[in-house]
């Protein structure tokens, strides 16, 4: 994978790589959880994991301040998790409780979280960077330093918003980061087979949007990127993208028989699994024993516990208010 | 200049335009933004002069970019700021579709409540001036349909001018037809005209033997018809909607109850129309209060054409109004 060259140096810190592992395995044991949970009826309709793609979500959002913005897709628990919303809340989402996020409208497509100012779960895609640039050119226009990180996966770039957006960005110099996920497959269909130019920077190029390939795989590359991009974004230089060059090693949603990829190269990429090599990475390194690993998952696996039971405890909101809000319930100006 | 109320002479257009204005200049967070509403001065010259008065960052000329400057318009209102959208026409509203309808019309009941949108979308709609199938048509009715949004049809001077500031103070997605022929309509206007309510329906003409009930574009033309069959002793009420959602449906009740008889004129096409729903409406209300079938005058069902023969032969006509009303009248009087 190309790295950067002028990538700022990942930081092999103590605290900091425990919390990149941490929170990497809070999505990974969340979602192994939800695939249970949907086998057992639990959770219906759509459900797309980010299993495989953990990486990514935790290593940008650490570029991220509180007051940042996130526009994020339907594959997107891990955006949240990583995020700061509470795993509980999430979960209640998922299973459409009350308590939800979203108090259940959305579930796992739509996690909206206004108090860690989580734009949503938009399950259009290339639906979500037209808000991602408003939401940048508010910040701009108001005297706001705010970056607003727009997630989507490869297969927007198809997508007539993404152009849109792209150009709109660039040409008003808007506080945006293009944080694009290539996990190579639009549900089944491959890059290649969609796209004429596959290399994605070189679309950001066009625009002038300063834009470089990220190992997806690999959590401190991807923090370092974030960071530098971020960093210029705040600068006020502009828009800038980033392509993480990632895997989705489960299928596209729980309905996916996986025609489209063979089983060899599943595997492949599950090499590169971003949690044990990092993990191997740290013990390698003297920054993590096998006790402080096993701590950590059993402290993950009580927050997922806790999440599960939360959800489960969780009401059904009443059908009286099913028309509830549709429009605002008081002026908000 | 006595102590009568002070009127002064103007069109829709300089309405509209002294609106935007007043908008301006009242509330630092509203900008207006849309295709070649700067430097050319607006389409229609709406806006001519604004950019002048109030520099490029409030009224921003967008690329042609209907998606993106749409959707950044919602995402914008998100942020904290009070968009006022420009689109050309209702016909290249079709390109931001997807940001009306599956974003501005959603986020706020997908969020369980958390994010509203305050957005203002201004948009041309209607036939009558010989600019063919692609600039022509009526798809108010259609975004009628959308839960989420609101949809006001101004067709007098007072609604052009006081509907824009309400629509701001409203805390969700609203949508404005101005219909392109009113543009030039002159009248007198009071000095001190400001907001105006958008929640109910106004009678323009009160009438005894049968109701009107039309909106935007035809209002004019259903004046005409009503004035043209009192000379023959026939006593018509005509009810301007002003908003096709939320529909008043207490006025539709009230005058068709009054009166027994209703013709509806609506540009739109028939088939699955604003006006079918108007119909429906009185039935589920004042079915048994009827003197006689419901009628309509729509558009015919073809797309608009551009010789200016078809083109009147294919919108509703104050004479054909008149034939209506006096067809109904007599037949079932």
């Amino acid at each position: 994978m190309t790295r950067s060259p002028k990538a700022t140096k990942p930081i092999l810190e103590r605290g900091n790589t425990h919390r990149l592992l941490r929170q990497m395995l809070r999505i990974r044991r969340f979602e192994e959880k939800c695939v249970e949970l949907y086998s057992a009826a639990k959770i219906r309709g759509f459900l797309h994991l980010y299993i495989g793609e953990e990486a990514v979500a935790v290593g940008a959002m650490q570029a991220l301040e509180a007051d940042d913005a996130i526009v994020a897709t339907y594959r997107e628990h891990g955006h949240a998790l990583a995020r700061g919303v509470s795993a509980a809340s999430i979960m209640a989402e998922i299973y459409g409780k009350v308590e939800g996020c979203s108090r259940g409208r959305g579930g796992s497509m739509h996690i909206f979280d206004a108090a860690t100012r989580f734009y949503g779960g938009n399950a259009i895609v290339g639906g979500g960077l037209p808000l991602a640039v408003g939401l940048a050119l508010a910040d701009k226009m108001q005297g706001r330093n705010r970056v607003t990180a727009c997630f989507f996966g490869e297969g927007a770039v198809a997508e007539g918003e993404f152009h849109e957006s792209m150009n709109l960005a660039a040409l008003w110099n808007l506080p945006v980061l293009f944080c694009c996920e290539n996990n190579l497959y639009a549900m089944g269909t491959a890059l290649e087979r969609s796209e004429s130019e596959t290399d994605l920077c070189l679309k950001a190029a066009a625009f002038e949007i300063p834009a470089w390939p990220v190992d997806g795989m690999d959590v401190l590359a991807v923090e370092a990127a974030a960071k530098r991009a971020a960093f210029a974004v705040r600068s006020g230089a502009g828009p800038h993208f980033l392509e993480f060059r990632t895997y989705r090693f489960r299928a596209h949603s729980m309905y996916d028989p996986e025609l489209y990829r063979t089983k060899e190269e599943v595997d492949v990429w599950k090499k590169r699994d971003p949690i044990p090599n990092f993990a191997t990475l740290l013990k390698g390194q003297g920054l993590l024993n096998d006790e402080e690993l096993t701590r950590m998952e059993e402290e993950v696996a009580a927050e997922i516990a806790q999440a599960v039971d939360f959800a489960e405890a969780g009401n059904w909101e009443a059908t009286e208010d099913l028309t509830r809000f549709v429009y605002s319930e008081e002026p908000k100006r | 200049m006595s102590g009568e109320a002070k009127t002064i002479r103007t069109t829709y257009r300089e309405a509209i335009r002294a609106a935007l204005r007043d908008a301006l200049q009242r509330d630092e967070r509203v900008f207006l933004m849309g295709e070649d509403v700067g430097r050319y001065g607006g389409c229609f010259a709406v806006s001519k002069g604004l950019l002048d008065e109030f520099g490029p960052e409030r009224i921003r000329d967008t690329p042609l970019s209907e998606a993106a400057f749409v959707g950044a318009g919602i995402g914008a209102a998100m942020g904290g700021a009070r968009p006022i959208v420009e689109i050309m026409t209702v016909n290249f509203s079709l390109l931001a579709l997807d940001q009306i309808v599956n974003n501005a019309a959603t986020i706020l009941h997908m969020s369980g409540g958390q994010f509203n949108i305050p957005l203002v979308i201004r948009m041309t709609t209607g036939a009558g001036r010989q600019l063919a199938a692609q600039h022509s048509h009526s798809l108010e009715g259609w975004y009628a349909h959308i839960p989420g949004i609101k949809v006001l049809v101004p067709a007098t001077l007072e609604d052009a001018r006081g509907m824009l500031w309400t629509a701001l103070e409203d805390p969700d997605p609203v949508l404005i037809f101005e219909h392109g022929s009113l543009y030039n309509m002159e009248g007198e206007l009071a000095v001190d005209a400001g907001p105006v309510e958008i929640h109910r329906a106004a009678v323009r003409r009160s009438g005894t033997d049968v109701s009107l009930i039309t909106y935007g574009g035809t209002l004019g033309k259903t004046l005409q018809a009503a004035q043209e069959v009192a000379a023959e002793g026939i006593s018509a009420e005509v009810v301007d909607l002003r908003t096709l959602r939320p529909l008043d449906t207490e006025t539709i009740i009230g005058t068709v109850g009054k009166t027994h008889r209703a013709v509806i004129v609506d540009e739109g096409w028939r088939s699955g129309s604003i006006s079918a729903e108007i119909m429906a409406r009185i039935m589920e209300n004042v079915f048994y209060e009827l003197d006689a079938p419901v009628a309509r005058l729509c558009s015919a069902e073809v797309p608009i054409p551009y010789p200016k023969h078809l083109e009147d032969s294919a919108i509703p006509q104050a004479a054909e109004i008149a034939a209506a009303i006096r067809q109904l009248v007599r037949k079932h009087g």
